[in-house]
């Protein structure tokens, strides 16, 4: 079971009281963008075994939008952080280079 | 004037813990950015006092329930909640901001039992930390309840409200009384 904790009340929400989101830090790509950026943004997701940055909906409680960053072999979770934010913050990304050696952030 | 009516229109049921319906209720949301020097200024003239991240205020004859970053709701008598909802909106004029009655949009039960009786009934259907140190008395939960959203929150411990949406009133009713059945007691908070 995923447990994450909501960055804006502090609460330890079960997986099923979010609604996930899919992957984080996307760039979105508009009207005016080539067809290959536009089907990049729709549909090619990175989907690494490891490492995943991820949007979250805290639905079933204060309704806000975070990050979360989590691994998907150990389920271990290194931390959540508000979505107004285009990369995940430093503290983060200190967190999983001390517990996955070698990881580099993808651009 | 037509009296109001509840969903579960006085019913009550006791097993485990008793269960009741705890009738026509105030109940006002606010949404405003409780940052705003302009908001706050607003809610002092009123005497509304917004309570800590997932925390309650009680102030004269209402309580106020923390929701979310953004959202208080305010419990009072039923007949004053439109009231209420006007003095807040005009003490917000001129703030980005929202208060609205919403009292008969949600059903209010009332639970009380004895020793973890109510945790006991509250954790088979939640997936909340129903521990007294995750969730003490003062504190308000917004969950699910099987297959909706309710918050709860404990004025003892022997003493709990749950609120939810008014059409699934008779919903998690159903639930609470059914988990609540003689014999099938946990155990697990005493």
């Amino acid at each position: 079971m995923l447990i994450l904790s909501c960055p804006y009340c502090g609460v330890a929400c079960d997986e099923t009281e979010l609604q996930p989101g899919g992957e984080a830090h996307l760039t979105r790509f508009g009207p005016d963008a080539s067809d290959a950026d536009f089907e990049g943004y729709l549909f090619r997701r990175k989907n690494p075994r490891g490492v995943h940055f991820e949007r979250w909906r805290h639905a079933y409680g204060c309704g806000k939008w975070f990050h979360a960053a989590r691994h998907t072999v150990t389920l271990e979770v290194f931390g959540t952080y508000p979505a107004q934010v285009t990369e995940p913050p430093p503290d983060i990304l200190d967190a999983i280079a001390a517990k996955v050696p070698g990881w580099e952030p993808s651009s | 004037m037509s009296d109001p009516v509840t969903a579960l229109d006085g019913q009550s049921i006791t097993g485990q813990i008793t269960i009741a319906d705890a009738g026509p209720t105030g109940m006002v949301t606010l949404r405003a950015n409780f940052a705003s020097a302009t908001v706050m200024t607003g809610l002092v003239d009123v005497g509304l006092v917004v309570p800590d991240a997932n925390q309650i205020a009680s102030g004269d004859g209402t309580t106020t329930l923390w929701m979310s970053p953004d959202e208080v709701m305010i419990l009072c008598d039923y007949d004053d909640a439109e009231a209420q909802a006007q003095s807040l909106g005009d003490a917000l004029a001129s703030a980005h901001a929202l208060a609205i009655n919403v009292s008969d949009a949600r059903c209010v039960f009332r639970l009380t039992g004895q020793g973890g009786a109510i945790r006991d009934v509250l954790a088979k259907l939640s997936p909340a930390d129903l521990r007294p140190s995750a969730l003490p008395v003062g504190m308000v939960r917004r969950t699910r309840l099987a297959q909706v959203p309710v918050a709860f929150w404990f004025s003892s411990d022997t003493d709990a409200t749950l609120i939810c949406f008014r059409s699934v009133g008779g919903y998690v009713f159903d639930l609470l009384s059914k988990v609540s059945e003689p014999g099938s007691a946990v155990g697990y908070f005493g």
